[in-house]
């Protein structure tokens, strides 16, 4: 007996509720974009200078206490988090703090962090800084455009690639689905304030890749049914297509989400920002390819005209044997 | 056609091979890693019973490269510097003055008296009191004019020379600042380079980035601020006098003098004064060159004082040799030929061209030739790299396990294929990332994981294809063939898309985020390779052996 995920021969139809499902994408990204302007991300030392430590102690953390300490030192402001991760020890007690890029120096002089050290220390001999980093605003600047045109770069490369490969309208979809991945992944780390680093880009990167993974398995079925049945219309063309890709979608989204679970859970705390932005990039990655991808290919109609070769049209690999 | 031509499958039997050979030290971490470090231990200090029993932990004839671990899992401290290359601009047309001065006096008939003005840092600027002579002026100063020599070889010069009413302005040449600039950051290298290494960490690595910056990282040192400390002393550079030569490293030096070893010349130790003729503080510069044969000679300059000491000095030595000594070893000890006046002069000896650029380099590489500001600091305790790397392993192990499971009850005796394709497949990482000495860093480690949750999928892309071509009832054979068949082109493309990604975060990103980029990479080939070559290598040996008359995937 296997296991199955999705019931043999679906015929369900994706777009019985194109426009409640389309406009709750819409929406969903409108609100986004509000969130990210209105309370936007916390960004980490990476994208707005700076410095953290990172403090390991045997006793408790007292946020408070930690604070009261740090305050005569007037160093602006100061964020103080604790850590929590399945992976401590009883005894191991981790908080996160950070300070904020002082006015007159590139990165944080020594002398600062070691006046920081010295009135936790005195607070608590028992604790110990496991690691310290500081990032000046002449780099962190530079590090958010390179961000930024790095995901673009990534968006408008896979944007010609699924145009040579397919046609426009299709690319047009492929990165429609993307740009929403990414938009909603965005505004789901505003509105939970998680710190927004240089891995959370590498993440947002990937999910770029895994969002158009799926959908492209998608549109080459589509592509191929297109050939195979020239008289059905576009839109049950489009759900066939679904329908015939869908267990393998589920499996894969399945697979990687099992691996990305226990990366969470087990691979410390260091990475869970990462690894959450990748868990929501698959979900929402492996929804968008069926619901967003589809819908718009749906409305841009393509051509279907096939008989005629037509050069624009999309080139297909050859059979290659193993 | 599900036949495999034998040398194909020799070939993928060949490449699994290679991959868990080469993937295989990583599993015994800590032995590989004594016993690399005992050979080159051996080759550098000489054989002892502990490096030599060190270096027995593993057989020699086994591969022993190993994947890189990052800072943040080994611990260690990362600077980025940024070098202020203007800074030596003010220096470089400092030293113009005297030269300047004396070429202007020589025409002090048309020219009248001169005087230095006060101007920004990297001009020169000299007002003459008869404005009418400013052409003579002009020429004269621009007589002085090197051209530079480079290795593009364009026949620029070094300073650019206008007037301004009856202020004369010199300022380096567009060609010679980027010639400046270059020197700049190849001494800071240097020096960086020389002062990490003294410290004797493992495997530094010091980069240039961009045009004016420069990135430390050093693992298992303690803190960003203990390798400030490091880069920031400078290099003692000094000429002295030799007293002598001598190959035994314990000869008694007598009074005042000191041994010390030769740079480039095994065995030999120079008896030297220890009271130095001239210190590196005095050198203001030092240039690759070619003499009047054409021999490849290093030119350097001294200061004022530097000058009249080092010029009365080689007046009373000529014949004898000088020592150019740097932190306590002796570069070369050229012989004198002729008293050195004027405070410049050049090193001759068996020189190439490669072996002056290098040791004009040394010579200014006394002191850093500019400041540096530190840009990012980054320091990473060992224990929490230790910390990171176990919870990774856990974390991909318990990833691992979740996958084979899962794929086995989906798709049983073909999910089995997969998982041991799988299995392969993360060999195939590991040995590939070992073999290009790629740096494994927490992301990395992330990127292994999320490629044994992705790596599964042109497996199921075929599986799936297959239960579809299995319904319409050709026959097992046909109905694998056509699965292969079909998926490939979407196998391909989804691939290639986040192939595309995974070279952007590569090229756009640094330190983490590359070590992220570059297991996705690998991990998006070598799961092309395990899902097209190996898993259907095991599906057609099957059906070669059993012959079913029917499949369930």
């Amino acid at each position: 007996m296997r296991l199955k995920l999705v019931p043999e021969n679906t015929k369900w139809d994706f777009f019985r509720f194109a426009r409640a499902t389309f406009g709750a994408s819409i929406a969903a990204v409108i609100a986004s974009i509000a969130v990210f302007a209105l309370i936007g991300l916390n960004f980490g030392i990476d994208f707005r200078g700076g410095t953290t430590i990172r403090t390991e102690s045997s006793t408790p953390v007292d946020v408070a206490a930690y604070r009261a300490a740090l305050a005569p030192l007037n160093l602006g402001d100061v964020t103080i988090t604790e850590v929590f991760d399945v992976n401590f020890d009883e005894d191991q007690h981790v908080s996160q703090i950070r300070i904020q890029a002082q006015d007159d120096q590139e990165s944080i002089s020594a002398g600062t962090v070691a006046s920081v050290e010295a009135a936790l220390q005195a607070l608590d001999p028992a604790i110990t800084f496991p690691s310290v980093e500081s990032v000046g605003p002449k780099v962190s600047g530079e590090l958010v455009m390179t961000a930024i045109y790095a995901v673009l770069a990534a968006i408008g490369a896979v944007l010609v690639y699924i145009w040579l490969r397919f046609e426009w309208q299709f690319a047009l979809g492929a990165v429609a689905a993307l740009v929403h991945d990414v938009l909603i992944t965005i505004g789901i780390f505003s509105v939970l304030q998680i710190k927004f680093d240089l891995a959370i880009i590498a993440a947002l990167l990937t999910i770029v890749g895994y969002s158009l993974n799926d959908t492209v398995v998608v549109f080459d079925r589509v592509r191929e049914n297109l050939r195979r049945y020239k008289k059905l219309a576009l839109g049950e063309v489009l759900n066939l297509s679904i329908n015939e890709t869908l267990s393998r979608t589920v499996m894969t989204s399945v697979t990687t989400l099992i691996a990305l679970i226990s990366l969470i859970v087990l691979g410390g705390d260091v990475i869970r920002g990462f690894v959450f932005a990748m868990i929501l990039g698959v979900v929402i990655g492996t929804y968008s390819s069926v619901f967003v991808a589809s819908n718009i290919l749906l409305m841009l109609g393509v051509k279907r005209d096939w008989t005629k070769q037509d050069p624009s049209a999309g080139t297909q690999f050859g059979n290659a044997d193993a | 056609m599900l036949n495999i031509p034998l040398w194909r499958r020799l070939l993928i039997a060949a490449v699994l091979l290679f991959g868990l050979l080469f993937a295989m030290p990583n599993l015994f971490y800590e032995r590989v890693e004594a016993h690399n470090d005992a050979v080159t231990a051996i080759e550098v200090f000489g054989d002892s019973p502990e490096r030599a029993a060190a270096r027995d932990g593993w057989p020699g004839w086994l591969p022993s490269s190993l994947v890189n671990l990052g800072l943040d899992l080994r611990g260690g401290a990362h600077l980025l510097a940024e070098v202020h290359l203007s800074d030596v601009y003010g220096t470089r047309i400092d030293t113009m003055w005297t030269d300047v001065r004396d070429a202007l006096r020589e025409e002090r008939a048309t020219v009248g008296t001169i005087r230095r003005q006060d101007g920004p840092d990297d001009e020169l600027r000299v007002r003459i009191s008869q404005p009418e002579g400013m052409s003579t002026a002009l020429q004269a100063v621009r007589g002085l004019a090197q051209p530079i020599v480079s290795l593009t070889g364009v026949g620029a010069n070094d300073i650019e020379v206008r007037a301004d009413g009856d202020v004369l302005i010199v300022t380096l040449s567009e060609a010679e600042r980027i010639a400046t600039d270059d020197r700049t950051m190849q001494q800071s290298l240097e020096i960086i380079r020389r002062r990490v290494d003294e410290a004797g960490t493992r495997e530094p690595t010091i980069q240039r980035q961009g045009a004016d910056r420069i990135l430390i990282q050093v693992p298992g040192i303690g803190s960003a601020q203990e390798l400030k400390d490091i880069i920031g002393t400078t290099a003692q550079l000094t000429f002295n006098h030799v007293v002598g030569r001598t190959s035994n490293p314990n000869e008694a030096p007598g009074a005042r003098n000191v041994l010390y070893p030769a740079l480039d010349e095994p065995d030999t130790y120079y008896i030297v004064n220890k009271s130095a003729v001239v210190t590196g503080e005095d050198l203001v510069d030092a240039q690759p060159a070619f003499d009047q044969n054409g021999l490849p000679v290093v030119t350097f300059r001294f200061n004022t004082s530097g000058a009249r000491k080092f010029g009365d000095y080689t007046a009373e030595n000529i014949g004898n040799p000088f020592a150019i000594v740097l932190d306590e070893e002796v570069v070369s000890a050229p012989v004198i030929r002729d008293a050195i006046r004027g405070g410049s002069g050049q090193i001759s000896g068996q020189f190439t061209i490669e072996s002056t650029t290098q040791l004009a380099i040394l010579l200014r590489a006394g002191a850093l030739p500019a400041e540096l500001t530190f840009l990012e600091e980054r320091t990473i305790g060992p224990e929490l790299g230790a910390d990171s790397i176990e919870a990774g392993r856990i974390a991909t192990m318990v990833a691992f396990a979740a996958v084979l499971v899962f794929m086995g009850l989906s798709y049983g005796l073909f999910g089995l294929f997969a998982n041991v394709a799988l299995v392969l497949n993360v060999a195939l990482i590991f040995a590939v990332l070992s073999t290009i000495g790629a740096t494994l860093t927490l992301p990395g480690i992330a990127g292994i994981v999320l490629t044994i949750g992705m790596a599964v999928d042109a497996n199921v892309l075929v599986f799936e294809r297959i239960r579809e071509e299995l319904k319409t009832a050709k026959g097992p054979a046909r109905a694998i063939e056509l699965g292969y068949e079909k998926a490939l082109s979407a196998i391909i493309d989804a691939n290639i898309t986040t192939l595309i990604a995974a070279v952007i975060l590569f090229l756009m990103g640094s330190g983490p985020v590359r070590g992220f980029a570059v297991t996705l990479g690998v991990g998006i080939l070598t799961s092309i390779f395990t899902a097209i070559f190996v898993t259907r290598l095991f599906v057609v040996i099957w059906m070669e052996r059993r012959r079913p008359k029917t499949i369930t995937v």
